[in-house]
């Protein structure tokens, strides 16, 4: 095949239609208002696990950074008032390519005001569901706390794991020792052990995080009190394809975790902090919760396709 | 040597891991959601032929092998060294010690093409052809017209090795060998 043509079939361009007619059908119905935001911002994600892509302006002498999730700019409209919304959007993070990983790829974001994450999930599994019901016209949901995942596949207590345990469990799983931090290696856990060992047949939510992965989700204790991320990832036939959270509201809060992560970041040292987010969080966002899904690996499921590739019209070699 | 980062990590690349010369077989990245990005890697230790699974941090990466594969003509063996030469027109000569050869002794031919593989510019490892035509220098009679499937005798060839054969098979033939499972696969 040569390089000029799509990486994708014709039938696997119609199936993004109708999932893309499917999704919007179903917020329509459900009063979410479509939103579109830019993709070129001043200011970066800060997550440091994520390498962000930026452009330099060169007769204005400004930088613009491609977003990685349009999380930032959709918070601010919740801030602002605009009531339940959900975008659809190209994303871009460098560096990520592989069998299920494109450097441009096709998120679908959503907030909903009011909701708990238990509401959330729900959502999210109908959607999902009706996106594969051709393949799978029952497709039954599993929930697990990130606790009882470990316990159940991994056969530890990961609250109570020392870190020397831990990092023993995962230089065995990695075959050397990478010399990670705690976090790290319960990483190198879930994707080597965990997430090979979860039903292939089930959507899998696993929720409750460990407080230091909480991210932009807020932290509540677990019937064994301690703290924990109200933050969920779905995964289905061995693959994440959705993360959410109880969001986070706290300006004061969100500013130190912002800060963390730069202290703890190793790339891209420079990132600036989003003030606009940080000033519309003080402007109060409302209680709600958010989740964003990867579109095209949801058609890979669709679509039975073993690399990403076979889903995008042009693939990254392609591009 | 160059050094060869985790994104440029593809099947057949050559790295040194440990002190030993590898091959790269697989290469998949690895990206929890919120967490850091890994890639899993299998490689072949080139000396030994083991495969083993290796994860690194995306971003690592490890030093170029001085490793080369070249089609090699068996010449003869000296007591001490298999001496190959370069079948490109470049008469280029090389000797293997028996850890070299390995199994590939029972399969060595003079005049046949083998794919030698050289480290540092020494032999290390060397692998025969998937097929290979040798003669019968050992076996019992030949039963005439039996031609019973599943019956075998056991045949020593030209090299040493000892193959399972049909019962017709006579001292003197030719057989075609299947090196991979070093067995009999028709006479040639």
């Amino acid at each position: 095949m040569t390089l000029w043509q799509p990486s994708a079939s014709r039938t696997a361009l119609l199936a993004r239609q109708s999932l893309y007619q499917t999704i919007r059908r179903y917020f329509a119905e459900q009063g979410v208002l479509e939103v579109d935001t830019p993709i070129l911002g001043q200011a970066p994600v800060s997550d440091p696990n994520i390498d962000v892509m930026s452009i330099d302006l060169v007769h204005t002498d400004t930088r613009r950074y491609l977003h990685t999730s349009p999380e930032y700019a959709m918070k601010r409209l919740l801030c602002a008032g605009s009531g339940d919304i959900y975008q659809i959007c190209k994303v871009f993070r460098a560096g990520e390519a592989g069998q299920r990983h494109n450097p441009e790829f096709t998120m679908l974001e959503w907030y909903r005001l009011g909701w708990s994450l238990s509401q959330l999930m729900a959502e999210v599994a109908t959607i999902v569901q009706q996106a594969l019901e051709m393949r799978w016209p029952t497709l039954p949901v599993l929930h697990l706390s990130y606790a009882e995942a470990l316990r159940r596949f991994v056969d530890i207590d990961v609250h109570r794991a020392t870190d020397s345990e831990l990092a023993a469990i995962g230089i065995s799983l990695a075959g050397q020792d990478l010399g990670l931090s705690r976090d790290g290696w319960l990483d190198i856990i879930m994707s080597h052990q965990v997430e090979p060992a979860l039903p292939s047949d089930m959507l899998v939510f696993i929720n409750h995080f460990p407080a230091s992965q909480a991210a932009l989700a807020q932290i509540t204790t677990n019937v064994d009190s301690v703290p924990v991320a109200q933050r969920f990832e779905l995964f289905f036939n061995g693959t994440e394809l959705a993360n959410g959270y109880f969001e986070l509201t706290d300006p004061a809060e969100q500013r130190q975790r912002f800060q963390q992560e730069r202290e703890r970041g190793t790339l891209n040292l420079e990132r600036p902090l989003d003030e606009n987010l940080l000033a519309a969080l003080a402007s109060g966002l409302p209680s709600c919760a958010g989740v964003a899904m990867g579109l095209d690996r949801l058609l890979m499921h669709q679509q039975q396709a073993s690399s990403i590739a076979e889903v995008l019209s042009f693939d990254w070699t392609r591009a | 040597m160059a050094n060869y980062s985790t994104n440029e990590f593809k099947s057949g690349l050559k790295v040194m891991l440990d002190n030993e010369p590898c091959s790269i077989i697989e290469n998949d990245y690895v990206k929890p959601g919120k967490g850091q990005a890994f890639n899993r890697v299998k490689l072949r230790n080139l000396r030994t032929g083991r495969t083993l699974d290796k994860t690194f941090k995306s971003g690592d990466s490890l030093e170029g092998a001085d490793v080369i594969e070249l089609d090699m003509e068996y010449l003869y063996n000296d007591g001490e060294f298999w001496h190959f030469m370069a079948t490109d027109g470049s008469f280029e000569q090389h000797g293997a010690s028996a850890e070299a050869v390995g199994d590939t002794i029972k399969w060595l031919k003079e005049q046949e093409k083998y794919v030698v593989v050289l480290y540092n510019g020494a032999i290390l490892t060397v692998a025969p052809p998937n097929f290979i035509e040798l003669e019968v220098t050992e076996t019992d009679p030949g039963v005439k017209g039996d031609t019973v499937q599943g019956v075998y005798k056991p045949a020593t060839l030209s090299t040493g090795a000892v193959v399972k054969v049909p019962l017709f098979i006579n001292i003197g033939e030719m057989l075609r060998i299947d090196t991979r499972s070093g067995e009999y696969v028709s006479r040639a």
